[in-house]
């Protein structure tokens, strides 16, 4: 889950994303974590997340391997939260997207009035996760910075196609995809709310934000005029 | 990646094998609708005479053309450190295979006084070959810092003392990859300025992430400001809040220690 350290934006562009996740580790808590995964997943269901996943089977949106053709038309867009957590069936990471600030404090309180033994890390601002430490009367166990992006980095995309790429950090949402997205949403071909999803559903662990890709895509709109 | 493009010759979406990390983005993550392949070519020729353009959701292919082939080694490889739902033999963990600071709180792999580096090639969306991860990984271990043992990319050197790679993976392209070390916090600086080094005479990008320990306060008063120095503005991080725990039932699966170049 290195996947969520490295999204491009400064601070400030994370006020929307919380990636709270859970994972035990192999040979140490692995051998009965799958019903506490579980129920790391149910609880954050009752704090509304933006998103759900684990890193076997992908987030609340998926691909059809059987997709009618009408679907171009009227395609549930709905994020399924139930089939993330029936479809948990081995230990592996699995994690809860807020785009809300209390909405994630209040979970990683709760989280901890739980007492799962699971590792619990929240992927956010350096500040916003000092935050919900604070309000849950945590203090951080370890800290992992991202120093961003370094080398050759002319081969990388404009910033809005990278703030939305990187969302998944398995880059699994290509950086064409992002592209593509952001000109339909400027040509009025797509809804914001409609392109992310396409999006989303190529993030095999479910931790694409697609509030805050909303809004990345909403502010295209807004540069273009 | 660039690895699918539309052949000018045959007019057919075509895959560059050289190109392809084996990420099966292409397979798992677009939507199908198993159409006949003849009447969707038909179908398309058709609107393209009437300059018509059908506008279909983006992410589905309509003949499910795309079918996974058996990979072989080494090209095996490429799938392991791209396509994350495949777990790393090595270490039994999905996506690019580590669990570094994420399971601090129970694994104790990097601990007060120490600084863990996850040093990422390829990442993001760029790639990268294994040619470029030995290059970084020879001078780390001339400089003498210890490489995570369980990490999928030592798992792959022959000589963990010199960071050796085997010889027959080197050209293999693969969407990212990660090099773990650890080392003692004063040396912080060197690491980053021999990263610095290094990835001047690389092809592609590179995405580091830095892991410590916190203090009894929850504070990092040590790490920060050397990479603040540095010139680094950080503004996102992984936060492990330490809730975790050894399971009574199971004894650590081994020893902790990384392995020492």
């Amino acid at each position: 889950m290195t996947n969520t350290l490295h999204r491009f934006g400064d601070a400030d562009s994370f006020r929307d994303d919380y990636v709270i996740f859970a994972m035990a580790s192999k040979g140490t808590n692995d051998a009965d974590s799958l019903p506490k995964l579980r129920r790391f997943l149910q609880i954050a269901v009752e704090y509304k997340p933006v998103n759900l996943g684990d890193a076997r089977h992908g987030g609340a949106l998926r691909p059809s391997k059987s997709m009618n053709p009408t679907a171009h038309w009227n395609r549930d867009m709905a994020p399924d939260f139930k089939a993330v957590i029936e479809g948990l069936d081995k230990p592996t990471t699995c994690a809860a997207v807020f785009d809300s600030k209390v909405a994630a404090e209040d979970f990683v309180k709760r989280i901890k009035e739980e007492d799962l033994g699971l590792s619990i890390n929240i992927s956010t601002s350096i500040d916003g996760a000092e935050q919900c430490c604070h309000h849950a009367g945590i203090t951080r166990h370890s800290v992992g910075y991202s120093l961003g992006f370094e080398g050759k980095t002319e081969n990388l995309p404009s910033a809005q196609v990278l703030m939305l790429s990187t969302m998944c950090g398995h880059g699994m949402v290509s950086h064409s995809l992002a592209k593509k997205m952001t000109d339909w949403v400027k040509e009025g071909r797509r809804t914001p709310a409609e392109a992310v999803t396409y999006m989303a559903r190529f993030c095999s662990c479910g931790v694409f934000n697609p509030s805050r890709a909303k809004r990345i895509l909403e502010d295209a709109i807004g540069d273009g005029k | 990646m660039e690895a699918i493009y539309i052949d000018p010759i045959k007019r057919r979406a075509t895959i560059k094998r050289d190109e392809c990390v084996e990420c099966y983005a292409c397979f798992n993550g677009l939507s199908q609708e198993h159409l006949n392949p003849t009447i969707v070519r038909a179908t398309r020729k058709l609107f393209s005479m009437l300059r018509i353009r059908f506008e279909p959701e983006p992410d589905v292919c309509p003949t499910a053309a795309f079918e996974p082939e058996e990979l072989v080694w080494p090209r095996v490889v490429r799938r392991a450190f791209s396509d994350p739902r495949v777990p790393h033999e090595s270490t039994g963990v999905e996506g690019r295979g580590t669990e570094e600071v994420k399971t601090n709180d129970v694994s104790g792999r990097v601990k007060i006084g120490e600084v863990g580096f996850t040093i990422e090639f390829g990442r993001p969306g760029v790639g990268a070959r294994f040619t470029e991860i030995q290059e970084m990984c020879w001078a780390l271990a001339k400089a003498g810092v210890s490489f995570e043992k369980k990490n999928p990319i030592t798992s792959l050197m022959s000589d963990v003392a010199t960071g050796t790679l085997r010889a027959d993976i080197l050209n293999e392209k693969v969407m990212s990859a990660i090099v773990e070390i650890k080392t003692e916090v004063a040396r912080t600086e060197e690491i980053i300025r021999l990263v610095w080094d290094v990835e001047k005479r690389l092809k592609t990008v590179i995405a580091i992430g830095v892991g410590t320990r916190c203090d009894e306060n929850g504070e990092d008063h040590i790490v920060e400001p050397i990479l603040e120095r540095l010139g680094y503005k950080l503004e996102r991080a992984k936060t492990n809040i330490g809730l975790g725990r050894i399971s009574p039932k199971q004894q650590p699966m081994a020893e902790k220690e990384p392995v020492h170049a």
